[in-house]
C-alpha cells in the first residue's frame, strides 16, 4: 500500500472510551460499542490507512488516532423524491 | 491531550474547577441554598444592558431580522376555522443571521464575552444549528472554535441534517470532534475545555440566554410598529429552553406581559435519546420532547451549575405536534409563501397553525424563528432517509404517527391539530424533581418563592401541592 503524503488533509478515528468504560448511565444497545471520535486535521507524517498517526487540526492541535479517510468530504444532498411530498400545497385545501 | 487521567470517573469529577475555569463565573456566589440560587441578580451581572446586547450583535451580523406576514397560510386557515375566527400568522426570519439560525443571538455575546476576556477560543458540545452560530461568531471575533458534535451511530451512519450542521462549522473555521452516540459528550467537552483552556460556550449560560432577549423586544417593537398592539401569542419552539426563556424575557422587558408564551415540541415519545440504535429513527434532532420536557421540569440538567434557561418560569402553554405535520407545514410554508427554510425551525409555525384557528381574526400570533435550509436540512432528505433507514412514510391522519416507526403525513390542513401538554403535570414534575434534591418538608420560606417563580405559580400553590409530592 503506497503511502500518504505528509500534508494530506485526513480524518482520523479514535476509540475515546471501550464499551466497558463508557458512562453508566448508557442504555444496554449503546453500552454494546465502544464510544468513537472521528476528526479531520493535516497528515503530520506520511502513513498508510490504517496507520496510527498525528494531525494538525484546522485550529492547529495535535491529535492522534487511526488514518481512516484521505480528503474527507461531504455528500449529503437533499435526498431520493418523496412523493408523498410533491402535491402537497397544490391540491384543494379542506 | 493533557498528562492527568482522562477515564470517564475521573474527568467527571473535575467538572467543577474546570467549568469555573472555562466560564469566569462563580455560581457559588448565586446559590441561596440546595433548592433556590438568585436567577434575576445572575442574569443582571452579565454585565450588558439590552441596548449593549443589540450594539455587540450589530457588530457580528445578528439581529434586525425581517417579520413577514403570511397572508397565504393565514387564509388557508381561516377558510377552515369557524366563523370570525384564524389570527394573523407573522414569522420572525431568523434565517437571516449570520450562520442562518436565532441561535446566533445565543452565541454573540458569549463570543463577544470570551474575546474581551482574552480567551483565545471557545467551545460546545451541540448537534444543532448552536454550532455553526459558535463558529461564525468565534470567526468573526479571531477566536478558535472547537464544536463537539453528536454525529454517527455505532455504523458510523450520520442523520443528513447533522451531517450538514457539521459542514457548516467546519465552513466557518471550527474543529468539529464528531462523536458515535451516547451522553458522553458532556465527558469529551470537558476534556477539550481542559485540553485548550478555551471560553465554554454552553448554551445554558446568562450570555447564552441574554443574547436570545433581543429576539423577544424586536418582535414587540415591529408587531407594535405595523399593526399598533401587542402580539396575543408567541410561538416558540422549546428543546433545551433557551429560545423560550430568552425571547420571553425579551417580550417582559418591552412591557408585553399580555402576551402568551407557547412552548411547542414535536413529539419524539418513545424514543430513548441515547440509544445507538433509535439515534437514526428520529426525523428531528432538536426541538422536540426527548429535550423539551425533561428540561423543563428540571433545567439544572445540564452543563453549567445553574442553567439560566429555566422555561417553566416563562411558558404559558405547551404544544406537540407530530413529525408528519411539521413536514407538512414545511412544505406548504414553501409552496404557499415562497419561503423554503428547514423544517426544526418550523415546529411553533406548525402548532401555530393549530392556534391560530381558535383564536380571533383581529388577534396576532408570532412564530418567532426560521432556520436555513439545504442539503440534509430539509425535509426532503429527512423523510428519504427516514424511509431507507426503515421508518414508513406515508399520507393520512397524524393522529397515526408512531415516533421511529411511521411518519403520517396530513392529507389537509384541517387534520394539522397538534395536542396540548398538560401544564399542571410539568409543574408537579418540576416540584418532584426538586424534592429529590431536597426533601420537600426540608424547603424554606424561600425555598418555596424560588420553585413558585420558578414555574409561574405563587407559594400558595407550591404549598398546597407540597405534601402530595
Amino acid at each position: 500500500m503506497s503511502k500518504i503524503e505528509k500534508g494530506t488533509w485526513v480524518e482520523i478515528e479514535q476509540v475515546v472510551l471501550k464499551p466497558e468504560e463508557r458512562a453508566p448511565s448508557v442504555p444496554e444497545d449503546t453500552k454494546q460499542v465502544p464510544y468513537v471520535l472521528r476528526v479531520s486535521g493535516f497528515l503530520l507524517e506520511a502513513a498508510e490507512l490504517g496507520a496510527e498517526v498525528k494531525i494538525r487540526t484546522i485550529i492547529g492541535r495535535e491529535l492522534s488516532g487511526v488514518l481512516r479517510t484521505v480528503n474527507p468530504s461531504y455528500s449529503h444532498s437533499f435526498g431520493t423524491t418523496v412523493p408523498e411530498l410533491l402535491t402537497i400545497g397544490t391540491e384543494a385545501e379542506a | 491531550m493533557s498528562a492527568k487521567d482522562t477515564s470517564y470517573a475521573a474527568v467527571m469529577a473535575r467538572k467543577n474547577e474546570i467549568m469555573k475555569a472555562s466560564l469566569g463565573i462563580d455560581f457559588d456566589d448565586y446559590m441561596q441554598s440546595p433548592i433556590a440560587f438568585d436567577y434575576e441578580r445572575m442574569m443582571r451581572e452579565t454585565g450588558y444592558s439590552l441596548d449593549d446586547i443589540r450594539r455587540i450583535q450589530r457588530e457580528t451580523k445578528v439581529g434586525d431580522t425581517p417579520l413577514f406576514e403570511l397572508r397565504n397560510l393565514t387564509e388557508a386557515v381561516r377558510r377552515m376555522a369557524g366563523p370570525g375566527k384564524g389570527a394573523t400568522i407573522l414569522v420572525k426570519d431568523e434565517a437571516a443571521n449570520a450562520s442562518g439560525s436565532f441561535k446566533a443571538r445565543r452565541a454573540s455575546i458569549s463570543a463577544y464575552e470570551a474575546a474581551r476576556k482574552g480567551y483565545k477560543g471557545m467551545i460546545a458540545a451541540t448537534s444543532g444549528n448552536y454550532g455553526a452560530a459558535v463558529a461564525s461568531q468565534a470567526a468573526q471575533r479571531g477566536l478558535k472554535c472547537i464544536v463537539v458534535q453528536e454525529v454517527y451511530d455505532s455504523r458510523g451512519v450520520g442523520q443528513p441534517e447533522i451531517v450538514e450542521k457539521g459542514r457548516a462549522c467546519e465552513a466557518y473555521g471550527a474543529e468539529v470532534l464528531k462523536l458515535t452516540v451516547g451522553p458522553e459528550l458532556f465527558y469529551m467537552l470537558l476534556r477539550a475545555l481542559e485540553d485548550t483552556g478555551f471560553f465554554n460556550a454552553s448554551l445554558y449560560t446568562p450570555f447564552g440566554i441574554r443574547g436570545v432577549e433581543t429576539l423577544g423586544t424586536e418582535i414587540a417593537e415591529q408587531v407594535r410598529a405595523r399593526y399598533g398592539k401587542d402580539p396575543d401569542a408567541v410561538m416558540i419552539t422549546h428543546a433545551g429552553g433557551g429560545n423560550l426563556t430568552g425571547t420571553a424575557r425579551g417580550l417582559l422587558a418591552a412591557g408585553c406581559d399580555q402576551t402568551r408564551i407557547v412552548a411547542c415540541s414535536v413529539d419524539l415519545g418513545g424514543l430513548h435519546m441515547a440509544s445507538d440504535h433509535d439515534f437514526n429513527r428520529k426525523s428531528f434532532t432538536t426541538g422536540h420532547t426527548g429535550f423539551g420536557v425533561p428540561f423543563a421540569t428540571w433545567p439544572d440538567r445540564v452543563d453549567v451549575p445553574r442553567n439560566a434557561a429555566r422555561s417553566l418560569r416563562y411558558m404559558d402553554e405547551y404544544h406537540l405536534v407530530t413529525q408528519g405535520e411539521v413536514f407538512y407545514i414545511t412544505e406548504l410554508l414553501t409552496k404557499l409563501e415562497g419561503l423554503e427554510r428547514g423544517p426544526a425551525g418550523n415546529i411553533s409555525l406548525t402548532a401555530a397553525v393549530a392556534v391560530a384557528r381558535q383564536m380571533d381574526r383581529d388577534q396576532i400570533v408570532v412564530v418567532q424563528e426560521t432556520e436555513y435550509t439545504g442539503a440534509g436540512k430539509h425535509h426532503n432528505s429527512q423523510l428519504a432517509f427516514a424511509r431507507e433507514n426503515g421508518v414508513e412514510v406515508r399520507r393520512g391522519d397524524p393522529k397515526d404517527n408512531v415516533p421511529g416507526k411511521a411518519i403520517v403525513i396530513p392529507v389537509s390542513l384541517d387534520q394539522v391539530w397538534g395536542k396540548e401538554q398538560d401544564m399542571e403535570k410539568l409543574r408537579l414534575s418540576y416540584l418532584r424533581n426538586a424534592a429529590k434534591v431536597a426533601a420537600a418538608n426540608t424547603w424554606s420560606e424561600a425555598d418555596v418563592a424560588f420553585l413558585a417563580a420558578d414555574i409561574k405559580r405563587d407559594s400558595a400553590w407550591v404549598r398546597q401541592h407540597m405534601a402530595g409530592l
